[in-house]
């Protein structure tokens, strides 16, 4: 009998635990896919599940660990979001459109932590081609958010994090284009990560909004998000925009003090509109310990940020346009049954295929990109973009990191926002910068509000500075416990 | 400025997505909101702004002009929803 708890061990001592035989790689994956099978029917959280395909991993990894060649990840398993290919894995991008489709390769992630040699647990339900900020869109049905199953999870990666919210997965790997690694993070009370654009190779990692696209990883603590990272973070020569920079120990400085840290407050994040009062109490807490921890806060000002969400929703369906012609019912995924030509094909194969989120959004970018409104709506929010880019750049000549609310509210309700598009979109209104500018930001557990459900806190870094991100997330984390707080229904 | 049916059916048919006659009654209200939104860069002044295509200056990579990929059909075509003798299938476009 294994006698771990998977509530809050952190991939450092499930690790310790593997490498002195503590207990084997097949028992820790049974635990967590006896957690999924109890708790998953309430959740929605995964879309593909593969036991004998994961259980001969850990199989691999024990055989591996016997030979004494394990790396820090080795024997673990990690849940996948459903848009990184995986040889063999249904890959659905939560969508009726790939609902057929199994990867015939792996993408760069996969490939890292296979090497590592950690067991794929499953793959993670999310919003339909990680277009939505609630997972409603997912053509497989809503995530559950764990802390309160009437509760949205955030989106789109909401599987990644009620997943490991309710410890069915010690960590997640998930995508961000607008918000959708950190605001379900912060919905669901957990811990999550977004590199610097270009960190981590969008490689098999199927395409929304290219120029916004970013891998990342979600788990309960910043310790855990840096071990991930060690694994994931590398140059690629299969995505065109991947940087090559030297490796990097992202766990190396976690232990420095604080002492110095410049954070910035932007104005228009703490203005008060638009953020609840429980998030702007949970805020305030965190720069308290902040202050407590050595740090100093100063005021920025981010005076275009009022605008991402607009320039976002021109320039992100544009893109997503263009992306997802390649959906045509004739090489792979979704096909209509019936068509008099092949216009017809494509047109039936898309109608069909396409939840209507992603209908709106092919539209809008065929929209903005359509003649005589080109230079109006894509090039006038390319020049906002580069003016919102301008704004942090003068922004972090003040200071070391930016903080700020994840999410203006709590976990909302199912349904609450579906009818409206643009509620919606305003979800991700502090959030969708970071992509804009290409920063690397996360959002960590930082209190909770009303019925007991998670607040966040996010923080921004500058470029390629993930290290100190999370150094500045693991301080906090060593003198609060918000990220060790387990949904109740996760003890069921 | 919210679009009517024809401007709605002609971005349909640019994307390629049939439309039905209720899609179309739901999307006008709320593609008439998306576009407020986006109606709201138009205010901003932006003269002699670059426009950015992406937050990093990169430098377009160049490698050998070698093949690097083997032959992947026999992987990939099996996906394909109609196949045959290695071709992809599609309605007649030819008489």
């Amino acid at each position: 009998m294994m006698s771990i708890d998977l509530e809050n061990t952190s991939l450092r001592q499930l690790s310790q635990a593997l490498v002195t035989r503590q207990v084997s790689s097949r028992e820790l994956t049974q635990a967590y896919l006896d957690r999924v099978q109890r708790l998953d029917a309430t959740l929605n959280a995964f879309i593909t599940l593969d036991p004998e395909r994961t259980l001969r991993q850990a199989d691999d990894a024990d055989a591996r660990i016997a030979r004494a060649q394990a790396g820090p990840l080795t024997g673990i398993p990690i849940a996948h979001k459903d848009i990184f290919c995986a040889t063999g894995w249904l890959t659905t991008c939560g969508s009726k459109m790939l609902s057929n489709f199994v990867a015939p390769y792996d993408a760069h992630v996969i490939e890292r932590f296979n090497a590592a040699g950690t067991c794929t647990l499953g793959k993670t339900n999310m919003d339909e081609f990680a277009m939505g900020s609630s997972n409603e869109t997912s053509f497989y049905g809503p995530v559950k958010n764990p802390w309160n199953p009437a509760r949205v999870p955030g989106g789109s990666s909401g599987g990644s994090a009620a997943a490991v919210a309710a410890r069915l997965a010690p960590a997640a790997t998930a995508t961000d284009t607008g918000g959708s690694i950190r605001q379900p993070a912060a919905l669901c009370g957990v811990s999550g990560i977004k590199p610097t654009y270009g960190r981590v190779s969008r490689y098999g990692m199927i395409a929304y909004a290219s120029s916004l696209d970013q891998g990342g990883v979600m788990a309960p603590c910043a310790e855990d998000l840096a071990l991930l990272l060690n694994t994931m973070v590398g140059f690629d020569a299969r995505d065109s925009t991947s940087i090559e920079r030297p490796a990097e120990d992202f766990t190396a400085q976690l232990e420095q003090p604080l002492q110095g840290l410049r954070i910035g407050l932007p104005k228009p994040f703490f203005a008060g509109e638009g953020v609840s009062a429980e998030v702007q109490q949970a805020l305030e807490s965190a720069l308290h310990v902040y202050r407590s921890l050595g740090a100093q806060c100063v005021t920025v000002d981010l005076p275009h940020s009022g605008l991402s969400v607009p320039v976002y929703y021109v320039l992100a369906p544009a893109e997503a346009s263009s992306n997802l012609s390649r959906y045509d019912g004739v090489r792979y995924g979704w096909r209509a049954a019936q068509a008099q030509d092949l216009i017809d094909l494509y047109e039936r194969s898309r109608a069909e295929g396409f939840g209507p989120e992603v209908k709106r959004r092919i539209l809008t970018g065929s929209y903005v990109l359509s003649q005589g409104y080109y230079d109006a709506y894509y090039l006038q929010a390319q020049r906002v973009r580069r003016l919102i880019v301008e704004d942090f750049k003068a922004a972090f000549a003040h200071c070391d990191v930016i903080l700020g609310p994840t999410a203006p509210t709590v976990a909302f309700g199912f349904n609450e926002k579906t009818s409206d598009p643009v509620q919606m979109y305003l979800s991700d209104i502090f959030t969708i910068s970071v992509n804009l500018a290409g920063l690397p930001g996360m959002s960590i557990p930082a209190g909770f509000g009303a019925e007991n459900l998670p607040v966040g806190l996010q923080l921004i870094g500058n470029y390629f500075d993930e290290a100190r991100l999370l150094h500045v997330a693991h301080r906090y984390q060593q003198v609060t416990d918000w990220h060790r707080q387990v949904p109740p229904l996760a003890r069921l | 400025m919210p679009l009517n049916d024809t401007d709605l059916k002609r971005l349909a048919r640019l994307a390629r997505i049939r439309l039905e006659p209720q899609e179309l009654a739901s999307l006008a209200p709320q593609f008439a909101g998306i576009l407020d939104l986006i109606q709201q860069l138009q205010a901003v002044p932006t003269q002699g702004i670059e426009p950015l295509a992406h937050a990093l200056d990169l430098e377009q990579r160049l490698r050998a002009d070698e093949v690097t990929e083997a032959d992947g059909r026999a992987l990939f075509q099996p996906l394909a929803p109609e196949m045959e003798q290695g071709l992809y299938l599609v309605p007649q476009v030819i008489e």
